[in-house]
């Protein structure tokens, strides 16, 4: 029975860190950066349904998700579009300042205390001995229906194909008439609105957010995206749950103390093993 | 009085500058406290700075010189303060006691271990470039943090962290010095050899340096070894400075926060790095006690906010024109061609102030199906006639 | 010894399942300028990666002076004695022109210079830079890149990155240098003189060529001898005029 509960608690935990590594990917596909403040737009979804809570808490959720959306596509406007053409290594150096400028703006309007944060008292349901909270299965529910979501957008939508156009090959997607801001624009706010909800599910796990609230799980998300391949959205989608599942099951045994280890111990060995990931194209170098 | 001044105008004063600024500071700062006139506080932080030096100067090896992002410095300087800082308790309980022997001691097993470390980072460095080593580095650190934090409290102390003897002299920070002298000496005749032209060579074009006959092998883990090192150096003195070693610290911030230094320092410029090292900690320390509290991150926004504008002013391709006018560089030259009345020859140094160029996007561009597709519809217009 | 100072038997690669390239054989003497033509995707330069080591052919095997260079990596090929120049250039674009030779020059054994000897400075430190440096003017005055010996590579004008690019692959001092599309992107007068300057290569340096090129005007001022590859098998090899006048070839290149 434990077993079915840990599992029930890594598919959940999965389907957070797949929202996540959607973002990731989609960002990494189509703009060919690896957004290292991805995270952070966790935590500031957090906080944001914090300020709404007061009103409502749907309300909360709906105005956290713009707000990250709009972050979103600030950031890439302000910090990476100057870059595009540039260096990929400068490019994951301003990520890397645009995440440390948002965990540190957070703690200076929220200070750097747990604040708690019940969105709303769900409670949980009983299925035969197995206890489950109601957070936990919207969680699973929601990360699969949006996953299959984002999936058919993806591929039926004018918009969607234009992105899978872009990931593959910029210039010729430019040929084709495809404006390619506007395309990078939309992966950048779809890439928040998911990161904000990924916020919101975290909140059903643990009600309290800090302004690094945001730097783990990102990292973590990243290495799910990095699993299944970067660039693929099944691809994350797979790894995602695979390392919430794993996480799961280290920290219901004697490991938990090395849980994170292990995770990125399985990070290098994949990447040493097979670079692409499970489900990653292979691409090779021109010379 | 001519060939006075001849004699002066050969000497490439640019290649000593580093050590005469830092043997100046030292100098002066050892005259200060045989003086008496040096506070306590003053003596920890010209520690915190001598050892901020040497986290820079090593980082700034592979990232500005050998053109790989490492984002694990933290912990080749976690398993250097761990590993010296129980082989000096150990050593404490002996004959050499907390003498400047089992110092040396000490500060020889933390390289050799942070060496060791490094050459296993090394290793994925030899398949993965760009984000992907960056986040394997990112794993190691943190990899790093959590053994050490999960170890029994017999061997490091687990989770409260190990307790090491405070090497406790008023010139602990001359030995900050001279481990920076002993690091630029090092790194410096690195780069300034063929052995450094092979790894520069590497970080701007890898493709041409193998075909150019450069064992790419050696070189890029030649780099990540002695950079380890000087971290693990640098952990060493930690340890001894601070006298507590807990692993906590060691997390990825503090990796970011050396990268900041060597970002600000102009990425491959040594006096760069050492600069904005000493100013970073000095800004810390004195902005500690003037923001307290939750404003005490007003800093960290402002360095984020620097950070960001730096990389984008030195590397946005729109800016090229523009930056190639208003550089400090191009000021330098423009008086230069004044003064001579000739054009300015770039000086006889490679162009450091930019991010490596090497990760070129289009390089990782698929080839496999591109020699598919066009093996298949060969273009005949693109041909020409005879 | 062997009289040919490249033979390749029917080398081969495939890259998932695709033939890329399948049996070509190559067979180069002393001091010849050999071609390497065929419309594009013919799989030419993937021919250089397999010699220079960048892919490891699927099939088949090539010599360089008799010895099988196959299997190993690129550095010990180029150290072996092939050392090749690429489509789209490829300098050290962060470093000056004298320092990119100087790279070229790193294994040569007369250069040699531990790294021990480099990080205590001493005295055979100091006189292999002084006489690295020395060599790679002399190369750079041949190719009339001593003036814009400091500067950076990066900023030297197009024709003047292809010179470097090639003095820099001969300052590993091979016994084969392969060229890969040296004239893409010149001019008439500009190739011309390329032509001039390949033979000087040849007779000054006692090099053997081969070179990868789509502009006919240069392969048949100054190669002795073709191969047309088509699809990544060989279509035609000889002397020029015989090949340039083969039927299948001109077909290859002008269609039906």
């Amino acid at each position: 029975m434990d077993f079915i509960i840990t599992l029930v608690n890594g598919l959940s935990l999965g389907g957070v860190y797949a929202m996540i590594a959607l973002g990731y990917t989609m960002v990494y596909g189509i703009a060919k950066l690896l957004n290292f403040a991805h995270g952070d737009v966790i935590m500031v979804s957090g906080y944001a349904i914090l300020v709404f809570l007061s009103f409502d808490p749907i309300l909360a959720i709906i105005c956290a998700t713009l707000f990250c959306m709009l972050l979103g596509i600030a950031m890439e406007r302000v910090a990476y579009r100057p870059l595009r053409g540039a260096s990929p290594l400068a490019v994951l150096i301003t990520a890397i300042g645009v995440s440390y400028l948002l965990q540190s703006l957070a703690q200076i309007i929220f200070g750097a205390a747990d604040r708690y944060v019940i969105v709303a008292d769900l409670g949980s349901i009983t299925l035969g001995e197995v206890k489950i909270d109601v957070g936990t299965i919207i969680t699973l529910g929601a990360s699969l229906v949006i996953m299959m979501a984002l999936s058919l957008f993806v591929k039926f939508t004018r918009t969607g194909r234009a992105m899978v156009a872009v990931s593959e090959d910029r210039d010729a997607a430019r040929l084709m008439g495809i404006n390619i801001n506007r395309i990078i624009t939309i992966t950048f706010a779809i890439g928040s609105a998911l990161a904000a909800l990924a916020g919101l599910f975290s909140l059903f796990r643990v009600p309290t957010i800090m302004p690094t609230y945001g730097a783990m799980p990102g990292i973590k998300a990243f290495v799910a995206a990095v699993i299944g391949g970067i660039g693929s959205i099944p691809g994350a989608m797979l790894g995602g749950i695979l390392l919430g599942v794993v996480e799961c099951i280290c920290n219901s045994t004697p490991l938990a103390p090395y849980t994170i280890a292990i995770e990125f111990a399985i990070l290098i060995v994949i990447l040493l093993v097979k670079p692409t990931g499970i489900l990653g194209k292979k691409r090779r170098e021109k010379v | 009085m001519t060939s006075l001044l001849q004699g002066l105008k050969n000497i490439k004063w640019k290649h000593y500058i580093n050590y005469i600024a830092v043997g100046i500071f030292a100098i002066l700062f050892t005259l200060m406290t045989f003086g008496g006139s040096l506070p306590q506080s003053t003596l920890y932080m010209l520690e915190e700075i001598t050892m901020n030096i040497l986290l820079s100067v090593s980082l700034c090896l592979v990232v500005g010189f050998l053109g790989e992002l490492s984002l694990g410095h933290a912990g080749f300087m976690c398993v250097g303060a761990y590993m010296g800082g129980k082989l000096a308790v150990i050593l404490s309980k002996t004959a050499l006691g907390n003498g400047v022997l089992s110092f040396v001691f000490c500060m020889l097993l933390g390289a050799v271990v942070a060496g060791a470390a490094g050459f296993l980072i090394g290793l994925p460095a030899l398949r993965l470039k760009g984000d992907y080593l960056a986040i394997v580095t990112l794993a190691f650190g943190e990899i790093v943090k959590t053994l050490f934090q999960n170890s029994s409290s017999e061997s490091f102390g687990g989770p409260v962290g190990l307790r090491t003897p405070r090497f406790d002299k008023q010139y602990l920070f001359i030995i900050g010095f001279a481990l920076v002298l002993l690091a630029l000496f090092v790194i410096q005749n690195l780069i300034r050899s063929k052995h450094g032209r092979a790894i520069t060579a590497i970080r701007d074009n890898e493709i041409a340096a193998k075909a150019t006959g450069i064992n790419v092998t050696k070189y890029k883990l030649l780099g990540f070894i002695i950079s380890a090192a000087f971290a693990g150096i640098a952990g060493v003195f930690y340890s001894f400075s601070h006298n507590y070693v807990k692993a906590e610290v060691f997390d990825y911030n503090y990796s970011i926060e050396i990268l900041i230094m060597v970002v600000l320092g102009g990425m491959g410029n040594i006096s760069g790095a050492i600069i904005s090292a000493t100013l970073i900690t000095v800004l810390n320390t004195e902005l500690q006690t003037i923001l307290t509290g939750d404003r005490a991150v007003l800093k960290d926004v402002i360095y984020a906010l620097i950070l960001i504008a730096i990389v984008i002013y030195n590397n946005a391709p729109a800016l090229r024109s523009f930056r190639e006018r208003f550089t400090p560089r191009a000021f330098v030259r423009r008086l230069l061609a004044k003064r001579k009345g000739n054009a300015y020859n770039a000086d006889d140094d490679a162009r450091w102030d930019v991010v490596p160029t090497k990760i070129d996007m289009d390089e990782v561009l698929s080839v496999d199906l591109k020699v598919v597709e066009s093996t298949m519809r060969p273009d005949k217009e693109d041909k020409s006639d005879e | 010894m062997s009289d040919f100072v490249l033979e390749t038997k029917n080398l081969g690669i495939s890259f998932g399942g695709l033939k890329a390239v399948q049996d070509v054989n190559l067979k180069i003497k002393k001091n010849e300028i050999y071609g390497l033509i065929g419309p594009n995707g013919a799989g030419k330069t993937t021919v250089f990666n397999m010699l220079t080591g960048v892919y490891q052919p699927t099939t088949g095997t090539f010599f360089l002076n008799g010895e099988e260079l196959k299997g190993n990596t690129q550095e010990k090929i180029n150290h072996k004695g092939i050392a090749r120049t690429f489509q789209n250039i490829r300098l050290f674009n962060n470093m000056t022109v004298v320092r990119n030779v100087m790279v070229g020059l790193h294994s040569a054994p007369e250069f040699k210079c531990t790294l021990l000897e480099s990080l205590l400075r001493l005295p055979r430190h100091f006189r292999v830079e002084r006489e690295m440096r020395e060599r790679a003017k002399e190369l750079l005055e041949i190719f009339g890149l001593l003036d814009e010996r400091n500067h950076l590579a990066y900023n030297l004008p197009y024709g003047k990155q292809r010179r470097l690019e090639i003095a820099r692959a001969l300052a590993t001092s091979p016994k084969l240098l392969l060229l890969d599309e040296p004239a893409a992107g010149m001019n008439p007068q500009e190739t011309a003189e390329l032509m001039d300057m390949i033979r000087f290569v040849r007779d000054h340096f006692d090099m053997t060529i081969l070179l990868i090129e789509h502009d006919m005007s240069l392969v048949s001022g100054i190669c002795d001898r073709l191969t047309v590859l088509n699809f990544g098998v060989t279509l035609a090899e000889g002397d020029v005029t015989t090949v340039l006048n083969n039927p299948d070839v001109v077909k290859a290149y002008l269609g039906d």
